[in-house]
C-alpha cells in the first residue's frame, strides 16, 4: 500500500515541478532562442510520450515515428505556407519552380480547422490502418521494426521526389506568421512555447492514464505474452493498435507544433535517422516509465545541440555510442538507477507481505 | 447447461502430411474430470491446440453446441474455452491479481478499460480463494513458485468463465503436496465444468481421474474408467512394449490397480 501511495504522492510532485520548470523558471531565465530551441526538445519529447507507450509499454519497437511527425509538421507547414501567400494565392517557393498553380491536395489546408482536425486524425489514422494490417498478421519484434524503419525511409523519398508540392529536400521554411500572429514577434514565439509546454503536459497525463488503467495492464500483457492474452478472449491486435495510434497522434502534434517553432520542416527531420534518434532519448531515459522518455528526449536534443555546435560530425557516434552503453547495460535506461537507489533505501525489513518492495518494479509498477 | 458438453469427431490434424491426430472422437461431458494420457507425442498436446484454435484441424470440435474449428484464438476463448500451456505462461511483470483481472476483462467496454481498476471484483476475489492465492495478491507473478504459477493459470481460467478447461501437464514438476492441492482443486472445479488434463503423472491420474482417453499415435487407443484403461491389453503394449505382461509389471508402469 504505502509504494502506492508513494508513487502517486512522487507522480504528482513531480508533475508539478515540471509545470513550474516549464511555465515560470524556463521563460524567465531563458532568452528568446534558447525558449525556442527547448520547445523543440518538447516537440520531440511529445513523440517520446508515444514511443514509451507503444514500445516501452506495448513492446512495440518504433523505428519510424518519423513519418508521423512528419505528417503532422508538413500539414503545418502547408498551411501556414498557404496563408503567408493569402487567399487563393500560391506559396512562394512553389511560384519559384512551377506555374502550374497549387495542388489540389493542398487546397482543404487554407482553412486552419480543417488542418487541425488532419493533423489529428491523418497519423493516427494511418496508424490504424498500418496496426491493423501488421498486428492482425501477427508482425512483431524485429520485423516490425524494420518494417516501420521502411515507411520512414519511403516516406523521406516521396518527400524529396516531389519538390514542387514538398519543397524536396529543401522542405517547407520562411513561415511568417501562425493563425495571424506574427512569428517574428518574441511575444508570439513565447506563446508557441507555451502551447507545446501545455501540449506535452497533457500528453504526459494521458500517457499516465493510460498505463494505470486496466488498458495499460492489457497492455503490458500483450507485450509479454501475446499469445496467452489472445486464450483469455482479447484480441492483442486490437490492444496494441490503440496505444500504436495515440503514439502516433502524440507524434503528429508534436509535428505540427514543432513547424512555427524551428520554423523549417525537411525530410532531414522526418527519415530513418531522425526517427532513431527519437527512439534513443527514450531508450537512455528509461522506455517503461513516465518521465523517462521525456526527460531522455530532452537530454539527447539538448546534448545534440551543445555537441554539435563544436563538434558538428561527432554527434552521430556519441549518439550511437550512447545507445549501445544503455542498451548494453541498462536495459531500463536512467530510470532503472532511481530505482535502485529507491529501492536499496527502502522501508527497514519490510515484512513478508510487503515482498514486492523488494523487488525491482519494471512495468507493473513504475510510474516515477 | 446440459449442452455444456466437448465433442470431437473424426478431429484430424496434419503438420506437412504428418498426421499428429488421427481422426479422434471423443466427448466429455460436464462434471467429468477426463485425463487424456499416451506416450510422449501421441499428439495430446496438438489435440488441445486444435480445440483451442492454436493449429488448424479438420472434422468437427463442438462445444456447448457450436462447432470451433475455423475459430479465431480469442473467438474460441470467448465461447468459454480455456486452455493452459505444458509450461505456465503467466503474465510475469505484473501481480496475481493483475493477472487475475486481465483474464476476467475480455468482455469489458472500452470506458472500463482506460479506467483504473478500483477494488477487486467479485469474480477475482473468489478465484482468488479457490486457488489460494489470496495473500499472494500483490505478489509479482514472476516470483511466484513454479506450483503457484499453474494455480495462477487455473484461476485465471475461473475468472475467464470457462467452461470447458483444458490442462496440459498441470502437474509436471510439483511436489507431491502441491500435486494432491492440484488434484483437490480440479476435483473442486469440475462439479459444473468440463475439465480435460493432459498428464503423464500415473499416481496423479490413478487419484483424481474420473474418466481417461489414451491416445497414441494420434489415434484413440482406449477409454474408460482408470482400471479399465490399465487393464486394457492394448495400452499395456504401448507402455509396455508387445507380449504379455503381468500385473506387477503393468503396475509399475501404469500404477497399483493394473
Ligand atoms: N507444429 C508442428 N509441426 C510439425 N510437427 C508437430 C508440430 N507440433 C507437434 N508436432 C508433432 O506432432 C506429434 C504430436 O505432438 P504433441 O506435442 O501433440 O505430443 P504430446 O502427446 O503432447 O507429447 P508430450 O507428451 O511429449 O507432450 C509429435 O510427433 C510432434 O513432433
Ligand atoms: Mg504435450
Amino acid at each position: 500500500m504505502t509504494s502506492i501511495f508513494r508513487s502517486r504522492y512522487a507522480v504528482g510532485i513531480g508533475f508539478l515541478v515540471a509545470a513550474v520548470l516549464l511555465f515560470a523558471v524556463a521563460p524567465a531565465v531563458l532568452t528568446t532562442f534558447r525558449l525556442g530551441l527547448l520547445g523543440k526538445y518538447l516537440c520531440y519529447a511529445m513523440v517520446a510520450v508515444g514511443i514509451g507507450l507503444a514500445w516501452g509499454r506495448g513492446g512495440m519497437l518504433t523505428l519510424g515515428q518519423g513519418v508521423f511527425f512528419g505528417i503532422g509538421a508538413y500539414l503545418m507547414a502547408m498551411h501556414l505556407k498557404l496563408a503567408d501567400a493569402g487567399p487563393g494565392a500560391v506559396p512562394d517557393f512553389m511560384a519559384l519552380i512551377s506555374s502550374e498553380g497549387v495542388p489540389w491536395w493542398w487546397e482543404p489546408f487554407r482553412s486552419g480547422t480543417v488542418t487541425i482536425i488532419a493533423i489529428l486524425v491523418l497519423p493516427t489514422l494511418l496508424a490504424v490502418l498500418l496496426g491493423q494490417a501488421t498486428f492482425r498478421r501477427k508482425v512483431r519484434g524485429a520485423y516490425f521494426a524494420i518494417l516501420s524503419q521502411a515507411l520512414a525511409a519511403a516516406f523521406a523519398i516521396l518527400l524529396i521526389g516531389n519538390p514542387v508540392a514538398t519543397g524536396g529536400s529543401t522542405g517547407l521554411n520562411n513561415f511568417k506568421g501562425f493563425f495571424g500572429f506574427s512569428l517574428r514577434d518574441p511575444a508570439n514565439r513565447q506563446m508557441l512555447y507555451f502551447i507545446a509546454a501545455a501540449a506535452l503536459l497533457v500528453m504526459v497525463l494521458v500517457a499516465r492514464q493510460l498505463m494505470v488503467s486496466r488498458f495499460g495492464e492489457l497492455l503490458v500483457a500483450c507485450r509479454d505474452g501475446e499469445e496467452r492474452v489472445r486464450f483469455l478472449g482479447y484480441d492483442p491486435a486490437t490492444v496494441k493498435t490503440v496505444a500504436f495510434a495515440v503514439a502516433a497522434m502524440m507524434a503528429g502534434v508534436g509535428g505540427a507544433l514543432f513547424v512555427p517553432i524551428v520554423g523549417i520542416i525537411s525530410p532531414n527531420d522526418v527519415g530513418v535517422v531522425p526517427s532513431i534518434g527519437l527512439l534513443i532519448g527514450v531508450a537512455i531515459g528509461g522506455r517503461t516509465t513516465l518521465a523517462g522518455p521525456v526527460l531522455g528526449a530532452i537530454a539527447v536534443a539538448w546534448a545534440e545541440t551543445s555537441l554539435s555546435e563544436q563538434f558538428p560530425s561527432g554527434w552521430t557516434y556519441v549518439q550511437g555510442l550512447m545507445f549501445m552503453l544503455v542498451v548494453a547495460f541498462l536495459p531500463g535506461g536512467l530510470a532503472s538507477l532511481v530505482k535502485w537507489r529507491r529501492t536499496a533505501k527502502a522501508d527497514p525489513p519490510p515484512p513478508p507481505a510487503a515482498e514486492k518492495d523488494l523487488t525491482p518494479e519494471p512495468a507493473g509498477g513504475a510510474q516515477a | 447447461m446440459n449442452t455444456d458438453y466437448l465433442e470431437l469427431t473424426g478431429l484430424t490434424v496434419s503438420f506437412d502430411g504428418f498426421v499428429a491426430v488421427d481422426g479422434v472422437n471423443l466427448s466429455v461431458l460436464k462434471g467429468d474430470l477426463r485425463f487424456l494420457i499416451g506416450p510422449n507425442g501421441a499428439g495430446k498436446t496438438t489435440l488441445i491446440d486444435a480445440v483451442s484454435g492454436l493449429v488448424q484441424a479438420t472434422g468437427r470440435a463442438e462445444f456447448a453446441g457450436k462447432d470451433l474449428l475455423g475459430l479465431k484464438v480469442h473467438r474460441i476463448a470467448r465461447l468459454g474455452v480455456g486452455r493452459t500451456f505444458q509450461t505456465a505462461t503467466v503474465f510475469e511483470e505484473l501481480t496475481v491479481l493483475q493477472n487475475l483481472d486481465i483474464a476476467a476483462g475480455a468482455g469489458r467496454s472500452p470506458w472500463t478499460l482506460l479506467r483504473k481498476r478500483s477494488g477487486v471484483p467479485a469474480a477475482v476475489e473468489e478465484a482468488m480463494e479457490t486457488v489460494g492465492l489470496t495473500a499472494l495478491a500483490d505478489t509479482q507473478a514472476g516470483i511466484l513458485a513454479h506450483g503457484q504459477k499453474q494455480w495462477l493459470e487455473i484461476g485465471m481460467l475461473l475468472v475467464q468463465d470457462a467452461r470447458l478447461l483444458m490442462l496440459d501437464e498441470p502437474v509436471a514438476g510439483m511436489s507431491a503436496e502441491e500435486k494432491d492441492e492440484t488434484g483437490r482443486l480440479l476435483q473442486r472445479i469440475c462439479a459444473d465444468r468440463t475439465v480435460v488434463v493432459v498428464e503423464h503423472d500415473m499416481d496423479f491420474m490413478r487419484s483424481f481421474a474420473k474418466s481417461v482417453t489414451v491416445l497414441h499415435a494420434g489415434k484413440v487407443l482406449s477409454e474408460g474408467s482408470v482400471a479399465e484403461v490399465q487393464a486394457d491389453p492394448k495400452v499395456q503394449e504401448v507402455y509396455l512394449g508387445p507380449g504379455h505382461h503381468t500385473a506387477e509389471e503393468a503396475a509399475i508402469v501404469l500404477g497399483e490397480g493394473a
